[in-house]
């Protein structure tokens, strides 16, 4: 008996330590962490452009986040004080594979909220999916507007502004700079980026420049890469401004085939989303380029600590400063770290529950390295963000394109106010537009 | 004019580098009758190896012109070792099965040869643009055109000849075409076969390759560059005639043309245009323009 006692006894003691031991080297659990689902291209067309600046922006500050390393206003570790977990996707594949992936995300992997994408294609996909599985989605990036202006969702945020932004703030730049354009050419990807863009240019024009004439107006293929001909029509019709909203891989071929063909010479050349080309071109890029960032990003960022923190701390990790995809994801990690901490403010600290961060995040502003992120439109869903436009110019002496010229665009200026649809907006006269 | 001028000059610079993809596909099929479905893919890996000849020859300080030479010398050695060790270690093991056999293992070499590009080249755009300001501008028909596009047409012309040459001329050109014709007469004849086809399919892969090389200091190399190409290549074998190098040449003209046309006249039309002349083709002539009908073996 008293063996059976003192095996007893043993056998509870280990047992008892066995369970503490197992307390302490358990994973934290779901309340401590935050799993975050990040979506973002690491192979295909648009990995380098914008992909890859994109994972790496989201690792730097998720990173710093949850060392409490980031200044105020986000000194906070993780979100909350929960540590993030980054569950990260590959975006390359389609939108099918998107949806697939995205459901994979919210009911294999369990992720609190899924942030990410960039093709606007994917966005228009996976926008319903989530709002069928009520569960948080943050579009980062995408351009179309189409999203919130043909759909209404409510588990669906995006914390970036739309395509219109783009091309109001390239229109107004030209405008304040008295560029002539009496007549215009367009060359756009064949897709929703490059037909919405095309669109929103086309109507801004006709509003600041009443009596433009658009003479070439090109829709290549998405990745084409051989622009001989289409640089033959642009030259030969001699417009006084070409504009293009193409991107990444595409849009480099387009200048190294432009520039030798004399086309910056005889155009000028106004490019919507140009400067994740500046540090491969190089002083390939033409000087005197009008270009846009999708943002007050990049070399084109304006002073502020959050700012200067990130611009020098990404560029001290990955040996290149940001460009606007790594801008894009670093203010949609901000905005839900805000409305998650709202949230919990709200709840007594508990992590909060998809409804909960959803009416946190509905009208939620915050301070992000390009300036305040405004969610003001489709009812609090989409985000308003100032702009920066500048033209460029080789800087031999750091061997880099420099962006001079910079002029700043009040978010309410370049954006439509609430209610009213991009080109509704942009064919009105841009009424109710805030520029001073 | 002007405007007809450019039509034509941008209609026959792309036609000139399709033509030697499209000659390379031709040339297989009508040897092996093999739709090579991985002929793109030969184009990509041209691309690829001219720039990192190129890259390589900037990277030692040495000029422009070497770096030309450099990518069409280690394309040529490169492309037709390639060339070799598929046919003599994959296909040889597949003949006188089932052409939709062939055709499947050509498909997976395109899957396998997309991974291995992206192994060793990554999945970011290269450039190796040096060799393409070699030849300076030439002003026509009121635009600039660049001498290296202009360069691409007599490059052109002067394979197109030589494969045309080679082919009727030579004894070695008379063994290939009497393998074409009949192959098993070729045999009795005491012609190698198997050398023939191992040649023949090099010589395929090296013109794909080639065409990539001559086009690579214009673009941005990147995933998904084979499988354009493969689709253009294909079109024009289909209009010229599978196997027929004349064929090869009309079908890439008239291709280049179209799609400069449509670019300038009805840019909405561009890919259509390609297809509609395809099409058009093939009602009237479903064997294409230059195939001659060959009569049925009882």
């Amino acid at each position: 008996m008293d063996r059976f006692s003192r095996i007893n006894r043993s056998a509870v003691f280990l047992s008892v330590v066995t369970a503490t031991a197992l307390a302490l080297v358990t994973p934290a659990s779901a309340e401590d962490t935050f799993k975050l689902g990040i979506v973002t291209f690491l192979s295909g067309p648009a990995a380098d452009s914008f992909g890859v600046p994109a994972r790496n922006g989201g690792q730097f500050v998720i990173d710093q986040l949850n060392k409490g390393a980031v200044p105020s206003p986000y000194e906070k570790v993780g979100f909350g004080g929960m540590k993030i977990e980054p569950v990260i996707i590959d975006e390359n594949g389609g939108a099918t594979k998107q949806v697939q992936e995205l459901r994979n995300l919210y009911q294999r992997d369990n992720v609190d909220a899924v942030l990410g994408y960039i093709g606007s294609g994917d966005c228009l996909a996976v926008a319903p999916i989530a709002e069928e599985l009520k569960k948080m989605l943050v579009l980062m990036d995408c351009g179309t507007p189409r999203i919130f202006e043909e759909a209404k969702y409510n588990y669906v945020f995006r914390t970036a502004a739309h395509a219109t932004m783009d091309n109001v703030g390239l229109i107004r730049y030209m405008k304040a700079k008295n560029v002539k354009m009496d007549t215009l050419s367009a060359i756009n990807q064949d897709y929703a980026w490059g037909q919405d863009s095309r669109a929103d240019f086309v109507a801004a024009a006709g509003q600041l420049y009443p009596n433009v004439k658009l003479q070439t107006d090109l829709l290549p293929k998405f990745g084409a890469g051989q622009y001989g001909t289409e640089i033959s029509a642009l030259v030969g019709a001699g417009s006084d401004v070409v504009y293009s909203s193409l991107w990444g891989g595409d849009l480099q071929a387009f200048i190294l085939q432009a520039a030798p063909r004399g086309l910056p010479k005889r155009s000028q050349l106004v490019f919507s989303a140009a400067d994740h080309v500046l540090p491969p071109l190089g002083d390939k890029m033409p000087d005197g380029t009008i270009i846009g960032a999708r943002g007050a990003y990049g070399l084109m960022s304006q002073k502020s600590p959050l700012n200067d923190w990130f611009f020098k701390g990404y560029e001290a990790v990955n040996g290149v400063y940001p460009v606007q995809a790594a801008y894009r994801i670093a203010q949609s990690i901000f905005g839900l770290k805000a409305a998650v901490e709202k949230a919990m403010a709200k709840n007594g600290g508990k992590k909060p529950s998809t409804d909960e961060l959803v009416a946190a995040m509905t009208g939620l502003e915050w301070q992000s390295p390009g300036g305040l992120i405004q969610m003001r439109l489709a009812d609090g869903h989409q985000a308003i963000q100032p702009i920066a436009i500048s033209r460029t110019k080789y800087n031999p002496d750091l061997k880099r394109v420099d962006l001079v010229d910079i002029q700043y665009f009040p978010a309410e200026c370049v954006n439509p106010p609430p209610g009213v649809k991009s080109l509704d907006w942009i064919k009105g006269g841009m009424q109710g537009a805030k520029c001073n | 004019m002007n405007s007809f001028l450019t039509i034509v000059l941008d209609g026959l610079i792309q036609a000139s580098w399709l033509f030697i993809v499209a000659l390379g596909l031709t040339l297989v099929f009508g040897v092996l009758k093999i739709l090579n479905i991985a002929h793109g893919s030969f184009y990509a890996l041209g691309a690829y190896i001219a720039a990192t000849a190129v890259t390589f020859v900037a990277a030692h300080s040495l000029p422009p012109s070497v770096g030309f030479v450099a990518m069409l010398a280690s394309v040529a050695l490169i492309a037709s070792a390639v060339g070799l060790l598929l046919e003599r270690g994959l296909l040889k093991m597949f003949y006188g099965r089932d052409e939709v056999v062939l055709l499947l293992v050509t498909y997976a070499v395109f899957l396998i040869l997309e991974d291995v590009t992206k192994l060793i080249w990554g999945v970011n755009p290269i450039y190796a643009t040096q060799p393409y300001e070699l030849f300076g501008n030439v002003a026509f028909a009121g635009l600039y055109y660049v001498g290296y596009d202009l360069l691409l047409m007599p490059i052109s012309a002067a394979v197109g000849f030589a494969v045309w040459f080679g082919l009727n001329r030579t004894v070695t050109g008379k063994i290939v075409l009497a393998v074409i014709h009949n192959e098993e007469m070729s045999v009795s004849m005491g012609v190698r076969v198997n050398r023939v086809y191992a040649v023949a399919f090099a010589f395929g892969v090296l013109l794909a390759a080639l065409a990539g090389a001559l086009t690579a200091p214009k673009i941005s190399m990147q995933p998904g560059l084979s499988s354009d190409v493969i689709i253009l290549s294909f079109a024009i074998v289909v209009i010229g005639g599978l196997g027929s190098v004349e064929g090869a040449a009309v079908g890439a003209i008239l291709v280049g043309l179209a799609r400069a046309a449509s670019v300038h006249l009805v840019p909405q039309a561009e890919l259509f245009m390609i297809y509609l002349i395809m099409a058009g083709v093939l009602m009237f002539r479903p064997e294409g323009l230059f195939k001659r009908e060959a009569a049925r073996r009882i």
